[in-house]
């Protein structure tokens, strides 16, 4: 028996002339949690789609527990849970009502349901609004719900798609806790992020995926290792003495430093201390930054490490029209 | 924590009816959390028995029968055919949520999202239709058969507007969005609404408009409900009528539930 939740094999999805998944390969070991990180349009929810049995791929396989999402897709459904970017829940139901609507749907034994709801309902903080509506819920409650909806029937394997968008930073912390408590109780997670943050505090490995393919598979520490886990950026008033700056610190610094208009931006591992060394040689020469930034990598970095360029946002955003974008190529 | 799957239940041939069961519950939930819904379905049709019955109604000439003993099945029909609509805008609104895509990922019986939307658009229409001939009563209407007449005519109003029904269903589910099935209802619903027996004798018509008035499905059934509450031959129209509704659902309930597979 494998151990691994989730394999792809050169999965591809056109949509027209656009190629949303350009031969994916992706293996998730069970009991784990796999990020796939990318910016909007990557691919990242047209994988996800795929391997939910909610879209047919137009080349190549994918299999959830040996599974493969196409020919077994029943099979697949009984197994799996997803909680999307858009909260998937009935706003004119009340909590409780939709998870027990996903409970019946998900095929349970009719007296676990109401037990399972009220079990969720108290894990997700939810008791007080559980009789309530969800349109009068917050954008953080329905979020809850929406995992919660996720988890009614125990599935062994759960997709989150970009699960903390627009989440607060508690109800970010509390469901990054969530995760943490369901991988530890056998659960395989396959997480959508377009924060590297998120990927790197979750996730044990993390693939990077760009314009509809893999560009980067490997362990969180592996990533940022040849990342670095501080950048400062430097902005100059005028691109004569960025190019300077450049000039001096390259080379210099232990770090990548790179030009960009007005702005010089270094890469290094090991902190803040970085600091003092760039700033003593600019200062040799008389050079002042005009502001500086220090922070750590985001997923911009994460693409220019690997690619060289920015993380690309063609057109599509933040799936402003989910009716159209779904249509679309997903982000 | 039990192990993850254990509770799982396997009897999947039940799950076409209580699946089918939990989507019905779900739309008449929604019924009940906005009424508005309702209110707003009810009250065009009761504007129209307004209208047509005091306004209208004096310059209509139906021969011997009373215009609103002519009109009350029309109205009828109106209702259930205009209350189809909810159907297109409820599952264009689910696709648009991302609900569609919770179901589509759910080990349910396929069709269950589209049978539970049109049974709970039926149930509805129980509803509505009742209202309509409370309606009806206040304002003049009246039975000239009997009980049996009025339950086979409110049988086949309602077997032909859960027809419609899967028309709109197809209709929502291919446009993809609530306003924009709203908007292309209009063209659909006209002609066969306003293009009929419904409010008007097709005698008055064009020569060239009649065949259609005369044959199309709302007319075929408010001319049934109409002979089973005045009297008169009603077989043969009955026939039609029930021929129209089975064709139409032999047509659109396939193309409704393959557009379904594929709606997301």
């Amino acid at each position: 028996m494998t151990d691994l939740a989730i394999r792809t094999q050169a999965l591809v999805k056109r949509y027209g002339d656009l190629v949303a998944l350009g031969g994916v390969d992706l293996e998730v070991e069970r009991g784990t949690i796999f990020g796939l990180l990318g910016p909007n349009g990557a691919g990242k929810t047209t994988a996800v789609r795929i391997l939910s049995t909610i879209l047919k791929p137009d080349g190549g396989r994918a299999e959830v527990l040996g599974k493969d999402v196409v020919d077994d897709a029943a099979a697949v459904r009984r197994r799996i849970g997803l909680a999307g970017q858009n909260a998937a829940v009935d706003p004119n139901l009340t909590g409780r009502e939709n998870l027990r609507m996903v409970g019946i749907l998900g095929q349970m034994a009719g007296d676990r349901v109401e037990p399972r709801a009220a079990e969720l309902l108290d894990r997700f903080d939810l008791t007080d609004a559980a009789d309530r509506p969800l349109r009068t819920y917050s954008g953080g409650m329905r979020r809850r719900l929406d995992v919660a909806a996720s988890l009614v029937t125990r599935p062994p394997v759960l997709f989150l798609d970009e699960p903390t968008t627009g989440l607060d930073l508690t109800s970010r912390n509390a469901l990054w806790e969530m995760i943490d408590q369901l991988v530890s109780e056998g659960t395989t997670v396959l997480l959508t992020t377009q924060y590297l943050e998120e990927a790197d505090r979750l996730a044990r490995r993390i693939a990077v995926v760009d314009g509809g393919r893999v560009i980067a598979n490997d362990a969180p520490e592996m990533l940022k290792s040849q990342l670095g886990s501080t950048v400062a950026e430097l902005r100059f008033g005028q691109e004569g003495q960025a190019a300077r700056a450049m000039e001096l610190l390259a080379g210099n610094v232990s770090g990548r430093v790179e030009l960009e208009d007005k702005t010089v931006r270094i890469t290094a591992e090991g902190g803040a201390h970085i600091l003092v060394e760039v700033l003593r040689i600019l200062d040799a020469d008389g050079l002042e930054p005009e502001g500086l930034a220090v922070r750590e990598p985001s997923l911009d970095d994460v693409f220019i490490a690997l690619t060289g360029h920015h993380a690309e946002n063609p057109e599509e955003h933040e799936r402003p029209d989910a009716a159209v974008g779904r249509r679309g190529r997903g982000a | 924590m039990a192990s993850p799957g254990a509770a799982l239940d396997r009897r999947i041939p039940f799950s076409a009816i209580r699946d089918t069961k939990a989507v019905v519950q779900r739309n008449l939930i929604h019924y009940v959390r906005v009424p508005q819904l309702l209110v707003f379905s009810t009250i065009q049709p009761i504007i129209f028995v307004l209208m047509f019955r005091f306004v209208f109604g004096g310059s209509i000439d139906t021969g011997p029968i009373p215009y609103v003993d002519y009109l009350m099945p029309g109205i009828f029909l109106q209702t259930v055919v205009f209350g189809s609509l909810a159907t297109a805008i409820g599952l264009a609104t689910d696709l648009k949520s991302g609900l569609m895509e919770r179901f589509h990922a759910l080990p349910m019986w396929t069709p269950a999202v589209l049978a539970g939307r049109t049974i709970a658009d039926l149930t509805r229409n129980v509803f509505v239709v009742v209202l309509m001939m409370i309606v009806g009563f206040l304002v003049g209407w009246r039975i000239h058969t009997d009980v049996l007449g009025v339950l086979a005519g409110t049988a086949l109003l309602l077997l032909f507007g859960y027809a419609m029904s899967w028309i709109f269903a197809t209709v929502g589910l291919w446009v993809k969005d609530p306003e924009t099935a709203q908007a292309a209802a209009f063209p659909v619903l006209a002609p066969l609404v306003f293009a009929s027996a419904a409010f008007v004798p097709v005698a008055n018509m064009p020569g060239w408009l009649q065949p259609w008035a005369r044959n199309q499905p709302v007319s075929v059934t408010a001319d049934a409900v109409r002979a089973l509450t005045i009297g008169g031959p009603s077989g043969s129209l009955v026939l039609k009528s029930i021929l129209w509704s089975v064709l139409i659902l032999a047509i659109f309930a396939p193309i409704a539930v393959r557009l379904y597979r594929k709606a997301v």
